[in-house]
C-alpha cells in the first residue's frame, strides 16, 4: 500500500506544481536579436558609469571563472538545489550578450527572464536587481557591450529533481518574486535614499544577509537580519547597528572603514565578504559608502534573542579554552581580546565571533587567512590556520571561550559542529 | 586657584598617560615585518620555508626561484593548482604582495635535510638516472637536466631545482600533473612529460632524484643557461593550439 500512497503523493505534487505554473508562470516571448549596437551605447561617459555600476554590483565575482577571463562566465554558484553556472556577459555573438538588445537585458535584470523567454534561476539575484533603475541598467549594458568579446559557452545548470523542472521555477517565482522598482522615501535624506538604492539593488546585500527558507526564498520583512549562506556555510551577520543588531554599536565610520579597507576597529572582513571588499566595495566612491552606512544605521533594533548565552554547562570547555587562547591567540588578539588596531581584529565584541551559529569563528580558527588586500592595506597581516594543530574538541573549546569572554555572550559550540565545518569545501 | 590649575592639569594628564600606557601594555607589540605578516604561510611551510622534509607534506619553499614561487601562488589563485587550503589562503593577494612573499622565501637559506626514500631496485635507480640525465628520445622524453639545469638545482627565475626534494613530493607532483590537480599556463610542458611517463618511471626518477647529494652550491643557475626542448607557457612560449 505504501507504494500507492507514494504515487498518489507524487501525482498530487505534480498537479499542484502544474497548477502553480499555470497560475503564476508569467509567459514571456523570445526577443529578437539585436542587429546593431546603438550609438548611444558607445558614449564613453555612459560606459564609464556602467563600469562603476558593474563594480558596485560585483558582477565579475560570479560571472568570472576561477582564473578565467573577466565577465566571460563559467563560475558555478553552489546552491542547496544544485550548481548554477553564471553565463558569459561579454558581447560574443554565440555565447555571450552579443545578440542581446537593451530591452532583453532590461527584462533579465528587472524581471529575471532570459532573451529566449525562459525564466532565469534566482542564483542570478534579480530579486534585488529588479530595484535597479532603467538609466543605470543602460549604463551597465553599455559597459558590458564595450568589453572584448570572449567565446565561452556556459554549462547548463545541474539542479536536482524536482528543482530542474520549469514548473518548480515558475512556482518559486510566484511565491517569492514580484518585479519592483526602488521608490525613494521623501521623508529621508538623499544619502539615505542613495544608500537604500545601492543596498537593496545592485549591492544585492540581502541575497546573503538574510536567512533563506527551505525553498531558498527570502522571507519578506526580514531584510538584512542575517543568516547562514546556503551551501557556502558562512554566516552573513545581521546588519542593524542598534540593540541586538549584528553590528550593534558600529558607527558610520566603522561601516565605511570595513567596506573601504577591509578592516574596522570592530572587526575585519573574511570569507565571501573579503572577496566583496577586494573586488567591489573598496572601489566605491566615499559618498556612496557613506550613503550605505547612513542607510544601514537606519535599520531598526532587533528583538532580543529568545535564549541568550550558554545553552549548557561549558565550565570544563571554558577552562581548556582559556589555556588554548592564551597559548595560541593572545599574542596577536591580546589577553583582553582587543586585538591591535589596523593589524589584528578584536575578538571582544566582534560580531563575527558572536554571530548566532559560531560557524564563522570555527572556520576562521581552522582556515586562518589574510585580511583583505586593499589600497589601504596592500600588505595585510594574516592568521595561521589551526586545522592541523588543533583537534575538533580544542577548536570547540577555544571558540566557546571567545564567545563567552570579555562580555561576549553567545552560545557554546560543540565538537560535532567543528567536525562538520572542518570538512566544508572552501570554494 | 590660578597656580593650582596647571598643576592639576599636569597631574591629570600624567594619570591619563599612565592609564593609556597600561592599556598599550595589554596590546601585543607587533613587529612591522613581512615575516610577521605571513604567519598564514609560515604556520605550515615553516618560518624559513623549510617545509616538512620528514613527511614531504608541506613543501619546502626556501631558496626556490622567486619567479617560480610567485607563479605557484598565482596558479593556486587561478585554480590551475588544486589544494583548497592554499586556494583559500591566497585568493585575495595582489600581484605585488605575491611577489614580495615569493621573494621572502626565495631568499631563505636553509640546509637540505634527507628524506626517506622507499626501497627500490638498483635497476630502477639506474632507470631514474637515465631519465633524469638523458631522457628517453624514443618516447620524446627530454632529460630533467635539459630544463632544470645540469646540476638539477633549477634555473633563475622560473625553473625550480629537483635535488634535495623528498621522494613523496616529487612523485606526488608528477602524479598531480596526470590527475589535473597541478597545471601551468599552456602549453603545459610538464603535463606533457608527466603523461608520457609510466608509473614505474615516476617511481624511478623520483627515487633517483631524492637520493642525490645536494651540491655545495644549491642555488639555481643563472637565467638563460638552458634551452628548453619543449614549448613551455611558463617560459614565455605561446599557446599554439586551442
Amino acid at each position: 500500500m505504501k507504494w500507492l500512497l507514494r504515487i498518489f503523493l507524487a501525482v498530487l505534487v505534480l498537479v499542484i506544481a502544474g497548477f502553480a505554473w499555470w497560475l503564476f508562470g508569467q509567459h514571456h516571448a523570445a526577443l529578437p536579436a539585436a542587429t546593431r549596437t546603438a550609438a548611444k551605447l558607445q558614449e564613453p561617459a555612459l560606459i564609464a558609469r556602467g563600469a562603476y555600476l558593474a563594480t558596485v554590483g560585483d558582477c565579475a565575482a560570479c560571472h568570472t571563472a576561477q582564473g578565467g577571463k573577466r565577465y566571460a562566465g563559467g563560475r558555478a554558484l553552489p546552491t542547496p538545489f544544485g550548481d548554477v553556472p553564471a553565463p558569459n556577459l561579454t558581447p560574443d555573438d554565440a555565447t555571450g550578450l552579443g545578440q542581446w538588445s537593451f530591452d532583453a537585458f532590461w527584462r533579465a535584470l528587472h524581471e529575471g527572464v532570459g532573451r529566449d523567454g525562459h525564466a532565469l534561476y534566482p542564483a542570478f539575484p534579480y530579486t534585488s536587481y529588479t530595484h535597479v533603475n532603467r538609466d543605470d541598467a543602460l549604463a551597465l549594458f553599455a559597459y558590458l557591450k564595450s568589453l572584448p568579446p570572449v567565446r565561452n559557452a556556459s554549462a547548463a545548470p545541474s539542479l536536482r529533481f524536482p528543482y530542474d523542472l520549469r514548473a518548480s521555477l515558475a512556482t518559486w517565482r510566484g511565491l517569492y518574486f514580484r518585479p519592483g522598482a526602488f521608490v525613494p522615501d521623501p521623508k529621508q535624506s538623499d544619502a539615505w535614499n542613495r544608500g537604500a538604492y545601492l543596498v537593496q539593488g545592485l549591492g544585492h546585500c540581502n541575497e546573503c544577509h538574510v536567512a533563506r527558507d527551505n525553498l531558498g526564498g527570502q522571507p519578506r520583512g526580514e531584510a538584512l537580519t542575517g543568516g547562514q549562506i546556503p551551501a557556502q556555510n558562512w554566516y552573513a551577520p545581521d546588519l542593524s547597528t542598534h540593540a541586538h543588531g549584528g553590528l550593534q554599536g558600529w558607527s558610520a565610520d566603522d561601516i565605511v572603514a570595513l567596506l573601504k579597507t577591509g578592516q574596522s576597529s570592530r572587526g575585519a572582513a573574511f570569507g565571501p565578504m573579503a572577496d566583496v571588499v577586494v573586488q567591489s566595495t573598496q572601489h566605491l566612491r566615499d559618498a556612496d559608502l557613506r550613503a550605505i552606512a547612513v542607510y544601514l544605521q537606519s535599520l531598526p533594533p532587533r528583538p532580543a534573542p529568545a535564549q541568550p548565552g550558554m545553552q549548557l554547562d561549558p565550565t570544563a570547555s571554558l577552562a581548556r579554552g582559556v589555556t588554548l587562547y592564551e597559548k595560541q591567540c593572545a599574542s596577536c588578539h591580546g589577553k583582553d581580546g582587543h586585538g591591535v588596531g589596523g593589524v589584528y581584529p578584536p575578538v571582544a565584541g566582534n560580531p563575527s565571533v558572536t554571530e548566532p551559529t559560531g560557524i564563522n569563528a570555527i572556520r576562521i580558527v581552522l582556515l586562518g587567512g589574510f585580511a583583505p588586500t586593499t589600497a589601504a592595506h596592500p600588505r595585510p597581516y594574516s592568521m595561521p590556520p589551526f586545522a592541523q594543530q588543533l583537534n575538533d574538541a580544542d577548536v570547540a573549546a577555544v571558540v566557546t571561550y571567545i564567545r563567552h569572554a570579555w562580555g561576549n555572550n553567545a552560545s557554546a559550540v560543540m565538537e560535532r559542529d567543528v567536525a562538520i565545518y572542518r570538512h566544508t569545501p572552501v570554494e | 586657584m590660578n597656580v593650582r590649575t596647571p598643576l592639576l592639569l599636569a597631574a591629570a594628564s600624567f594619570a591619563l598617560s599612565l592609564a593609556l600606557r597600561a592599556h598599550a601594555a595589554d596590546a601585543p607589540s607587533v613587529p612591522d615585518t613581512l615575516k610577521q605578516r605571513i604567519a598564514a604561510c609560515t604556520a605550515c611551510h615553516g618560518e624559513h620555508g623549510q617545509g616538512t622534509p620528514e613527511s614531504g607534506f608541506f613543501p619546502r619553499l626556501a631558496g626556490k626561484p622567486a619567479g617560480y614561487l610567485a607563479r605557484q601562488i598565482k596558479n593556486f589563485q587561478d585554480g590551475l593548482r588544486k589544494y583548497a587550503p592554499m586556494e583559500y589562503t591566497v585568493r585575495g593577494l595582489s600581484s605585488n604582495y605575491m611577489h614580495e612573499i615569493a621573494g621572502y622565501f626565495a631568499a631563505q637559506q636553509v640546509p637540505y635535510e634527507r628524506s626517506p626514500v622507499p626501497a627500490v631496485s638498483a635497476e630502477a635507480l639506474h632507470r631514474g638516472e637515465v631519465l633524469a640525465t638523458h631522457g628517453d628520445p624514443a618516447r620524446k622524453l627530454p632529460a630533467c637536466a635539459a630544463c632544470h639545469g645540469s646540476t638539477l638545482t633549477g634555473v633563475e627565475p622560473d625553473i625550480p631545482g629537483l635535488v634535495g626534494l623528498p621522494y613523496d613530493y616529487i612523485s606526488a607532483q608528477l602524479g598531480s600533473w596526470r590527475t589535473h590537480t597541478r597545471a601551468m599556463v599552456a602549453p603545459d610542458c610538464m603535463a606533457t612529460i608527466a603523461n608520457r611517463l609510466g608509473e614505474a618511471d615516476i617511481t624511478a626518477v623520483s627515487a633517483w632524484l631524492a637520493t642525490r647529494e645536494v651540491p655545495a652550491d644549491a642555488h639555481a643557475q643563472p637565467p638563460g643557461s638552458v634551452t628548453p626542448p619543449l614549448a613551455c607557457g611558463v617560459l614565455g612560449a605561446k599557446e599554439t593550439t586551442r
